[in-house]
């Protein structure tokens, strides 16, 4: 073995008709060497396709799982085709590996690899889609049913966790809330003006910036910030917990999920998200005061335009919309979370299957808030 | 001891009655009865895969069978709900094969959750019944601890002290003992027989340590996966030497004398 020279394999055709073919190895097969032979031997098989195989391995010296591999392959092709298979000469050590590798049945793993074409893709892709809206209305149902019962029962609530949850998913956002809304103001100021120095109409940015932080913008990208940070973070846990058995070991104790897990995450999400709107809102306009100093108007001009232009209905309305989100936002992260199925990778999935629909979910709703709020004339 | 054991355990507490259990399509077990007698320590046995914990999965009440009844102690947690569920998971007392204690908190509150949740005693007297079952598991300083900073072994017993802790009739262990060393798998076994003996809990025990199953099993049944459903049902040293199946006798001799199966 140690022999330099026999540390490599060949193989000889000592005869190839439509009949027979006779193949004779030589050497070292290991999955170093193996590869050398393996394509020009099952070519050669396959040229002729051969009543009967002979493999004479009366030279073989040594012979790994990857030559075992080369001779079962060979001895599969000719079971596929019906046809015979000799093997000879193979040192017995090794034929008995051969052997034991050779009482492994054919599987039938046609179903595991299903074959791609269009229409079956997006009739699984369709079917997909139905049965998960059919999950998640059903999700959605349950979810109020239970927020019912937890108004009638709050006992039923495990209201231990409810602080951590709440500064988990309050305060802790609050800097990214700040940044995000200080920027989004001074840019959307700054923009504005540019538009609005062409008309002499700069003090009007105040408007802008105030209506469309307090209806849109500051509901919106709180909304997402609380997607992006609480509700895959609920996907997560609760995702974790199901695959650890966490779940079913609450389920076997008597608690049920939706009200011990679901519920605690629910009125954090639906109390923070005002909160984190308003935080948004408030700087948004200091991003806005900012564009409007260097215009020239000082702060209590600014604040007396915003209190002209921004109406309590505007307020009410994006608060509203804001507790919604919140809603929408804890229920999407719990319900991947009790979605997720086996292995690691499906906490993976789940968080950013929350995120993807959370955000997703959070615009459409938004767009038909706009059009309710239009047609309330609000 | 086996003849004054059989007498006083001859009412039935739990009877699996004509059960199939499916994953989707795919069915995991057709047409299992079983009966459980009060006070028995019943084991589940076979090869890795072949639904043992699916069966405990539904005779717990997590998944719902294809069909048939699951009679736990009188009532069927089949078409159990609400009110008359819970009144049966109560009675209960389960771990899973992975300890499954919640990450978030340490062994203490893991141990007194159920207690928090269902009784409403004082906070000292949660905190001495939960430690006296760590106690009795054979944990000690490890109650202010998070789940992650205990061995595995530990975690199992942790979730062991869990399960006991609301006092259940009937204690449903997947694989109570793998991860354990051989000394406090021994020390199990022995709890677990004393529990069964003196305060006539009736343990379900899916395991696979031939000892343990000699020392502790009052009955075993046996599932098989390529027929999916039970091979043998009894004693397991009578098996062992009588059953009729060869493959029920190689699975129950396979390591015991330290001999491999052929
Ligand atoms: N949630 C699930 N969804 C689909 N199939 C599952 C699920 N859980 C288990 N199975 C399948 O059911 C079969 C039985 O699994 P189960 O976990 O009950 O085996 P087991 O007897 O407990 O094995 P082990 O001794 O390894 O724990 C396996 O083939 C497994 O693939
Ligand atoms: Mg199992």
């Amino acid at each position: 073995m140690t022999d330099q020279a026999s540390s490599e394999c060949s193989f000889s055709i000592e005869e190839s008709t439509a009949e027979v073919v006779k193949i004779a190895l030589f050497g070292h097969l290991t999955a170093k060497t193996t590869a050398t032979v393996w394509q020009p031997c099952i070519d050669l098989q396959q040229q002729y396709n051969p009543q009967s195989l002979v493999v004479d391995a009366s030279d073989v010296d040594y012979c790994d799982g990857a030559g075992i591999g080369l001779l079962v392959a060979m001895r599969n092709n000719q079971i596929q085709q019906q046809h015979e298979f000799t093997l000879f000469g193979l040192k017995p050590q090794l034929e008995r590996l051969f052997n034991m590798i050779s009482l492994l049945p054919e599987e039938p793993k046609a179903q595991l690899v299903p074959p791609v074409d269009v229409i079956t893709e997006t009739g699984k892709f369709s079917f997909d889609a139905w049965n998960y809206t059919k999950e998640s209305l059903t999700f959605a149902g349950e979810f109020c049913y239970q927020i019912g019962q937890t108004i009638l029962h709050p006992k039923q609530m495990r209201w231990r966790d409810l602080a951590f949850l709440l500064e988990n998913v309050g305060p802790n956002a609050f800097l990214i809330v700040a940044v995000v809304g200080f920027f989004l103001g001074m840019v959307m100021a700054f923009q504005a003006s540019i538009q609005m120095k062409q008309f002499g109409a700069t003090i009007y940015v105040a408007n802008l910036v105030g209506i469309a932080l307090t209806r849109e913008l500051g509901p919106l990208m709180s909304a997402i910030i609380l997607t992006g940070r609480s509700a895959s973070s609920f996907a997560a846990e609760i995702g974790t917990m199901k695959i650890n058995q966490e779940v079913d070991s609450l389920r076997t104790m008597g608690l049920e999920p939706l009200p011990f897990l679901a519920m605690p995450r629910l009125l954090a999400a639906v109390l923070m998200a005002p909160v984190l709107n308003i935080f948004m809102i408030l700087f948004g306009l200091l991003g806005g005061a900012l564009v409007m100093k260097t215009l020239g108007y000082s702060l209590p001009i600014y604040l007396s335009q915003l209190e002209s232009a921004i109406t309590v209905s505007d307020i009410i309305g994006g608060m509203f919309k804001t507790i919604v989100f919140g809603l929408i936002i804890a229920m999407i992260g719990c319900m991947h979370g009790l979605r997720t199925q086996r292995g690691a990778q499906a906490v993976g999935l789940s968080t950013t299957a929350a995120v993807v629909s959370g955000i997703i979910l959070i615009i459409i709703v938004d767009g038909v808030f706009s059009i309710v709020y239009y047609a309330l004339g609000i | 001891m086996n003849t004054d054991t059989e007498a006083t355990i001859s009412e039935s507490i739990v009877q699996v009655d004509n059960v199939t259990l499916a994953y989707s399509d795919d069915v995991i077990l057709r047409n299992i009865n079983f009966t459980v007698k009060r006070g028995q320590i019943f084991v589940i046995l076979g090869g890795s895969g072949c639904g043992k914990s699916t069966l405990m999965r539904h005779m717990i009440g997590l998944d719902q069978p294809v069909k048939g009844d699951i009679i736990i102690d009188g009532d069927n947690i089949v078409t159990a709900i609400n009110e008359q569920r819970l009144k049966i998971l109560q009675k209960i007392g389960v771990t899973f094969q992975s300890g499954a204690l919640f990450g978030s908190m340490n062994i203490l509150e893991n141990v007194c959750l159920p207690l928090m949740e269902f009784t409403s005693l004082p906070k000292a007297a949660m905190r001495l019944i939960a430690l006296s079952k760590l106690h009795l598991v054979g944990l000690h300083g490890v109650a202010d601890y998070l789940p992650s900073q205990i061995s595995g072994g530990m975690q199992k017993r942790a979730a062991l002290a869990r399960a006991m802790v609301l006092d259940p009739k009937i204690l449903f262990l997947d694989e109570p003992s793998a991860g354990l060393d051989p000394i406090t798998s021994a020390e199990l076994d022995q709890l677990i027989i004393n529990l069964a003996k003196s305060l006539e809990i009736t343990f379900i025990i899916v395991s696979h340590e031939l000892s343990s199953i000699y020392a502790i099993a009052d009955e075993v049944i046996m599932l098989d996966e390529t027929t999916k459903t039970i091979t043998a049902q009894g004693k397991p040293q009578y098996l062992r030497d009588h059953s009729t199946n060869p493959k029920v006798r190689e699975f129950l001799r396979a390591g015991v004398h330290g001999e491999p199966a052929h």
